[in-house]
């Protein structure tokens, strides 16, 4: 188990390396230069013409190094030339994503503001998630092939197939023309006003929540099923036990290991994926933040997000197994 | 006993001489899975809809009236017009296009792609394996979106792109572990070293031996991924990095203009949303049933032998011992 552990931990760093890597060359082949879009704002709301060139921006922006070096600068292993840590190895490895090129703040702070919005919205996706989609399944799966079962795998399928966008548009739309009722487009945060707050986030994740809830049931519902054709469930059922306890006590209780495990791997998804809903309800979580990151090819937030979300993932994917493999004793450590 | 070697001979027979597999797939299809079904129908009506948009179309997809801008929909404009005065269901027709091409030439790319890298990483093995896994971890930890929307705004707006962006990103994530998996599976088969042992060429093993066995899974993970392809495709248009105007696009349409007017106009914004539904909807269930007849670890229950029933099966054993009888007499 110790060295499964050990070896998962040891292949996650080339995978994180290849996403340091893949992140920072994508970000820099978007066309549209930063350089350009600084320099036609700078200049138009300044006046300032000939002082203002395009070299000049780039020196004070980092951005004339050779790639290596900025690669080298951004993960930690070159000292930074310019800024506040200038001779500093201050990347990556020492837990610096870097600074943003048009806002005079470093990633980490920008992220630490936003992470708690995402996680907020997050959080309610996943309890709406669970709270439709597990009864949903289960109920589906011990009535199996019944209408009760063929409706919930029509509403399953019906929630995959809705775009989230769409709905989230409309759920603005009719309840503004039919009661002149329209979300709050304006952020409420929560110190402020905790009720304002959570009404605000309600709508919305629960949206996010519906979304999840199709592949969730679907999941619930085989898994129940396999369960259900098990001898100790036959036994269970032989001895007379009621349809509650054999369900509760004998087959929901293995069925549901697995299950657990969707919610490591949701958790990512949920932080990095509400970027369409974030940008719908005009809520500054870390889609939105990324999104304006995009178009404003402010590198290194993109850079940071990016790996922020990816590394996310890699733990949870990793957390996923390690507890499967520590739950069912019948998975091999290979 | 005797039995017993009939039936194995019969079922020999049976799979060698299995009548046309696309007929086979078709009738179990409709016999066994009348969700599947009505996703196929609706899927080939919004084929056949798209193919003949230019026929079915009103008016042209760009075309402008300006005295009905934003009139709703009435007997003229059946689902009503948009700010410039085009008329919503030809918008509607002509995006469809859009959505059928991302999904399929997409889906397909996918599946192509998916199967280069994992056959390759999967039979190579080895160090390269190892490298290349690490890669494909990296690739698919990165969120899909935000992915896309760096590729996109590095390649420009446009169908094409859109189609490589796609497929591409999902045959090097998905599609290819799971192609790799299977043929890492195949590799511990016997056929596989008897095959290396009479000396095959790799690409003869390739071909003949782990295509055919990998075929059925690149169907399933063709068909399962049509739905996330016009969600994505989608998606991306309505972010404005998909396909650009004036083109038609369900989740283009549903951005920009279709979200200013809104209120003043909700049909803008619900039809094409509405035709993305029921075409997610229809693929969705249509690829769950093509799993469940394609997936060889579902398969043989049911009182199936290679593909005939019991009845079938023990009428066939029943001839052919009435043949033998006659022979040998």
């Amino acid at each position: 188990m110790r060295t499964y552990v050990i070896r998962r931990l040891l292949l996650c760093i080339p995978t994180l390396w290849f996403i340091t890597i893949i992140t920072f060359l994508l970000v820099r082949f978007i066309p549209g230069d930063v350089i350009d879009m600084m320099l036609s704002q700078m200049s138009e709301q300044s006046g300032l013409g000939a002082e203002l060139t395009a070299e000049y921006l780039r020196r004070a922006m980092g951005l004339d190094q050779p790639l290596l070096v900025q690669y080298g600068i951004w993960m930690g292993v070159v000292p930074q030339r310019i800024g506040p840590f200038t001779g500093q190895f201050k990347g990556i490895i020492q837990g610096y994503l870097g600074t943003s090129l048009w806002r005079n703040q470093s990633v980490n702070s920008l992220v630490a503001e936003r992470l708690p919005v995402s996680l907020e919205l997050g959080l309610i996706a996943m309890i709406t998630g669970w709270m439709i989609g597990l009864p949903l399944g289960v109920y589906s799966a011990i009535r199996q092939d019944t209408g009760y079962d063929y409706l919930g795998r029509v509403i399953a399928i019906m929630m995959l197939s809705i775009p989230g966008f769409w709905l989230a548009t409309m759920v603005i739309v009719y309840p503004s023309i039919w009661w002149g009722w329209t979300p709050s487009l304006e952020y409420i945060p929560f110190v402020e006003n905790p009720g304002g707050n959570l009404i605000q986030f309600l709508l919305p994740g629960f949206l996010m929540g519906v979304q999840g809830t199709g592949g969730l049931m679907r999941m619930v519902r085989t898994l129940v099923l396999e369960v259900m054709r098990q001898d100790y469930i036959r036994t269970a059922w032989s001895k007379g036990l009621t349809e509650r306890a054999v369900i509760y006590r004998h087959a929901l209780k293995n069925a549901l290991i697995p299950v657990v495990t969707v919610f490591g791997m949701q958790l990512p998804g949920l932080i990095g994926g509400a970027v369409i809903i974030e940008q719908i309800f005009v809520l500054p979580g870390m889609g939105r933040l990324g999104l304006d990151a995009l178009n404003q090819r402010d590198y290194p937030i993109i850079q940071g997000l990016n790996l922020i979300v990816a590394t996310l993932v890699l733990l949870c994917n990793l957390l996923v197994d390690i507890t499967y493999a520590w739950l069912d004793p019948r998975v091999q450590y290979r | 006993m005797a039995d017993v070697q009939y039936v194995r001979e019969v079922r020999v027979t049976a799979e060698r001489k299995r009548r046309n597999a696309w007929a086979e797939f078709f009738t179990r299809l409709v016999k066994e899975k009348p969700l599947g079904t009505v996703g196929l129908v609706i899927v080939v009506i919004l084929c056949l809809v798209a193919i003949f948009a230019d026929v079915l179309a009103p008016y042209g997809y760009n075309e402008i009236i300006l005295a009905d801008r934003l009139s709703a929909p009435s007997p003229k404009h059946w689902l009503g017009c948009d700010n410039l005065g085009r008329d919503l269901l030809s918008r509607v027709i002509y995006g469809s296009r859009v959505s059928m091409i991302v999904a399929i030439a997409g889906s397909a790319l996918s599946a192509v792609v998916g199967f280069f890298l994992g056959c390759s990483s999967g039979f190579i093995g080895g160090k390269f394996d190892m490298v290349v896994q690490r890669f494909v971890d990296a690739w698919m930890s990165i969120p899909g979106l935000v992915l896309y929307l760096i590729i996109m705004s590095l390649l420009g707006g446009g169908l094409t792109q859109v189609v490589l962006v796609l497929g591409i990103s999902g045959g090097l994530g998905g599609g290819s572990r799971m192609t790799r998996s299977f043929v890492t599976a195949i590799k511990e088969n016997v056929y596989f070293e008897a095959a290396r042992a009479i000396g095959l060429s790799n690409f003869k093993i390739l071909l003949r031996h782990v295509l055919p066995n990998v075929l059925p899974m690149m169907i399933i993970g063709f068909s399962m991924g049509l739905g996330g392809m016009v969600l994505a495709e989608a998606a991306l248009s309505f972010l404005g990095f998909g396909i650009p105007p004036p083109m038609p696009s369900w989740g283009g349409m549903l951005s920009g203009p279709g979200r200013t007017y809104m209120l003043q106009a909700p049909w803008m914004a619900l039809w094409p949303g509405l035709a993305l539904s029921i075409l997610v909807f229809a693929v969705n269930m249509l690829g769950d049933a093509v799993r469940d007849l394609f997936d060889p670890r579902l398969r043989g229950g049911l009182g199936r032998y290679g593909g005939i029933t019991q009845e079938k099966l023990e009428k066939m054993v029943a001839k052919k011992k009435a043949e033998l009888a006659k022979l040998q007499s």
